[in-house]
């Protein structure tokens, strides 16, 4: 940073040729590059992203086990319906915030909505490369109404948030190329934007599930349940509390050169914060599923066969357990014991998601479980997809003001 | 606009008759807000939303297929195969061999026969016959975010793929397992299903499998004239029918209907199918979001207002 003034003095592409390579020379730049990580993500995209144009050159039977008992594989599974809630990042900083007036938290907020704003876009990704004819994604919006569709507003809500986050961001992304006057708009539209984009989360998140009231008879009658978009709505509040502090806590290690001293000093305390969030909010998840079973009297599921077992586990070890490990953390004051039960909070959020979309899914057809297996091909395609997702996070935080605040507009409002 | 809502708040200690005027007028103007913002949000005619009963359709067609009559010659398939020009068959239409395993329609056959061991223990195998059963209200096409499918007044239901983008929600929706992929296509694929030859309906004539059925397994017609025909063999033959038309009410009812000598369940017939519609199971759901449109940013919008207020004092 401290090479500000010289890159003063040069050329419009210049600077902004030294914007891109944090200010090093081409060369230094290319030899940074070179890290145990990047090679890694190299392997993974030289193998998947051919793969990823396999499936544009000869279909997707080539690349999935798609099939037509199970429509969706993890493409979706994964990339939308676990995707999305772990989005929720954005619309719950902004909401704390600039709704509710919790002030403190504004050094979380940046890093919520860049975290929400590319989980979206990569949904969107996962979907392009999943749906027949991508190039026709649009069509919900523009050229054939099915308004009767759960799924025609899931594309309504989530175009429009995508939108929403990238404005949300947009003052970031202004200071970085310096469009000062830009950005007071910006700023000027950030509470209509997080008001629209708290209607616009309500609403897909809890779509999401409602995408499932179609398939009665498909999904386990444990998962299955009318209560299912509200499920979707309120894991997503707690999906995206814990997802911002698995973020902050990665981004802060690996990054810590990115952050200033007002990220990293309050850093624990707000994620304690956040802690004592989640777990009161999944301490009303964890009564609502148990509604769940009430009102449809499933009780006697619970104990007689194996997903009953796998019921117990996932609401159990992974919704209840987490919980607790939160309440303790934030009585504790711990922030490392908050940060634990993050990190298993989330993969329970993930794995519910993956049961109801894959695992339970069709849980009655003769051949289940072989398949919901994967093929090696698809793996590979997601594992590439979230390498990609992990580059490019990383490049925006390693260039515009996230986890820090720019200097140059310290006094300007935000 | 204060009085209204404290009315209805303290609702017990006021007079009764007052108290319950305002209850009505204030939920007969939210409904109004609510169809107005949904309607202009989604662009659609507000009576899509609303929730209605399904009255039965008198007029439409459609199939009986009595499963006990039904010998497993596979002429359907090759009638249907040649009616829609689709491609020849991996294994001839004449070769048993594929009862071995159950079949299910793909993206090259509309419809197949699968067999089943009699449970009834006569010896004779099972044969049924398996598409798209053309539902009275499609969840297909309810399911579908472009309405690529339509319920035409005669009685099939039909796709169209110059607006479908291949998400495949149809596929997830139906309850029977109809519509197939072409997961072979890399950039054309479409969804397939029988289309109960509407263009042969539509043209006075009856479809394929129907026409060539050489025992008359499969009879065509006015479906409550069906639905009397099939009650009226139950009747008659107890011992050689269970009491069920299948396809009667299952998921709000379907064109295509059956008669079995063993129970449905036996014949991989999906038995926990509600009686209504699949699609009323999502009503609730959308009609809560013109709600949530129009309440939400009112709400939040005085949240942010109390919260701003507060920040300045402190
Ligand atoms: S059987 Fe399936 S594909 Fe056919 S009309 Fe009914 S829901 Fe649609
Ligand atoms: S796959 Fe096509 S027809 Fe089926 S729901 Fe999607 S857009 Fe509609």
């Amino acid at each position: 940073m401290s090479d500000n003034c010289l890159v003063k003095e040069e050329t419009y592409p210049a600077r902004f040729l030294s914007k891109l390579t944090m200010g090093m020379s081409m060369s230094e730049y290319a030899r940074k590059l070179v890290t145990p990580f990047n090679v890694v993500a190299v392997i993974i995209l030289s193998v998947g992203l051919p793969l990823i144009g396999l499936r544009f050159y000869s279909g997707l039977a080539t690349v999935t086990h798609a099939s037509n008992e199970y429509p969706w594989s993890i493409l979706l599974g994964w990339g939308l319906f676990s995707g999305v809630p772990l989005s929720g990042t954005g619309y719950v900083m902004a909401t704390a915030v600039y709704i509710f007036g919790f002030r403190k938290y504004h050094p979380l907020v940046r890093l919520g909505v860049l975290t929400g704003f590319m989980g979206y876009l990569f949904a969107v990704i996962y979907l392009l490369i999943d749906i027949g004819r991508p190039w026709r994604i649009y069509y919900p919006m523009a050229v054939s109404f099915g308004p009767t569709s759960v799924l025609f507003l899931v594309a309504w809500h989530v175009s429009t948030y995508l939108t929403v986050q990238l404005l949300e961001f947009s003052p970031a992304i202004l200071e970085w190329i310096n469009a000062r006057r830009t950005r007071k708009w910006a700023i000027l539209i950030t509470v209509g934007m997080t008001i629209g984009g708290v209607i616009l989360s309500t609403l897909h998140q809890s779509a999401l599930g409602a995408l499932f009231l179609m398939a009665p008879g498909k999904l386990h009658p444990l998962w299955y349940s009318p209560f299912i978009p509200v499920f979707f709505f309120i894991s997503s509040i707690y999906a995206g509390l814990c997802m911002v502090i698995v973020v902050s806590t990665v981004a802060s290690r690996f990054l810590k050169e990115k952050a200033d001293d007002q990220f990293l000093g309050s850093l624990d305390g707000l994620t304690v914060g956040l802690g004592k969030a989640a777990c009161v909010v999944m301490f009303v998840y964890f009564a609502l599923r148990m509604v769940g079973v009430a009102h449809d009297d499933n009780w006697s599921l619970l104990l007689s066969s194996s997903y009953g077992y796998w019921f117990l586990t996932e609401i159990l070890l992974f919704v209840l357990l987490p919980c607790i490990v939160l309440t303790v953390g934030f009585k504790r004051n711990s922030a490392t014991l908050v940060r634990v039960g993050a990190f298993h909070a989330i993969a329970g959020v993930i794995l519910t998601r993956l049961n109801i979309s894959i695992l339970m899914f069709n849980w009655n057809l003769p051949g289940h479980f072989h398949a919901i297996v994967p093929p090696i091909r698809e793996v590979f395609i997601v594992l590439s997809i979230i390498t990609l997702h992990i580059l490019i996070f990383r490049w925006i935080l390693n260039r515009m003001p996230v986890m820090r605040e720019d200097p140059a507009y310290a006094d300007d409002p935000h | 606009m204060d009085k209204p809502v404290k009315d209805a708040g303290g609702g017990s200690k006021r007079g009764e008759g007052k108290d319950g005027k305002f209850t009505v007028n204030r939920r007969d103007f939210l409904r109004g807000v609510a169809v107005v913002g949904g309607a202009a949000f989604l662009g659609s005619p507000a009576d899509a939303l609303a929730s209605r009963e399904l009255t039965g359709w008198p007029d439409r067609v459609g199939m009986l297929t009595d499963l006990t009559e039904c010998v497993g010659c596979r002429t359907c398939e090759s009638a249907c195969n040649a009616a829609n020009g689709l491609p020849a068959p991996e294994v001839p239409f004449d070769e048993k061999s594929v009862f071995e395993r159950k079949r299910r329609p793909t993206a090259s056959a509309y419809t197949v026969v699968n067999r089943y061991g009699n449970a009834k223990g006569s010896g004779n195998p099972i044969y049924r016959k398996v598409q798209c059963n053309h539902c009275e209200e499609p969840s297909c096409a309810s399911a579908c975010p472009v309405r690529a499918y339509t319920k035409t007044p005669e009685g099939p239901v039909l796709y169209d793929k110059d607006v479908c983008f291949g998400c495949r929600y149809c596929m997830v929706a139906c309850p029977y397992y109809a519509p197939a992929y072409d997961y072979e296509s890399a950039l054309e694929p479409r969804v397939v299903k029988c289309t109960m030859c509407h263009g042969r309906i539509k043209a006075g004539g009856i479809p394929a499998c129907a026409g060539s059925c050489p025992v008359g397994a499969i009879t065509f017609g006015n479906r409550t004239k069906l639905l009397k025909i099939a009650r009226e063999r139950i009747r008659k033959f107890p011992d050689r029918y269970v009491d069920q038309v299948y396809g009667e009410f299952e998921a709000g009812g379907t064109s295509w209907m059956y008669l079995s000598g063993i129970p449905f369940g036996e014949l991989d017939f999906p038995t926990n199918l509600p009686r209504k519609p699949i699609v009323e199971n999502t009503r609730g759901f959308l009609s809560a979001v013109p709600l949530v449109l129009t309440l939400w940013p009112a709400l939040l919008g005085l949240c942010y207002t109390a919260n701003r207020n507060k920040e300045e004092k402190g």
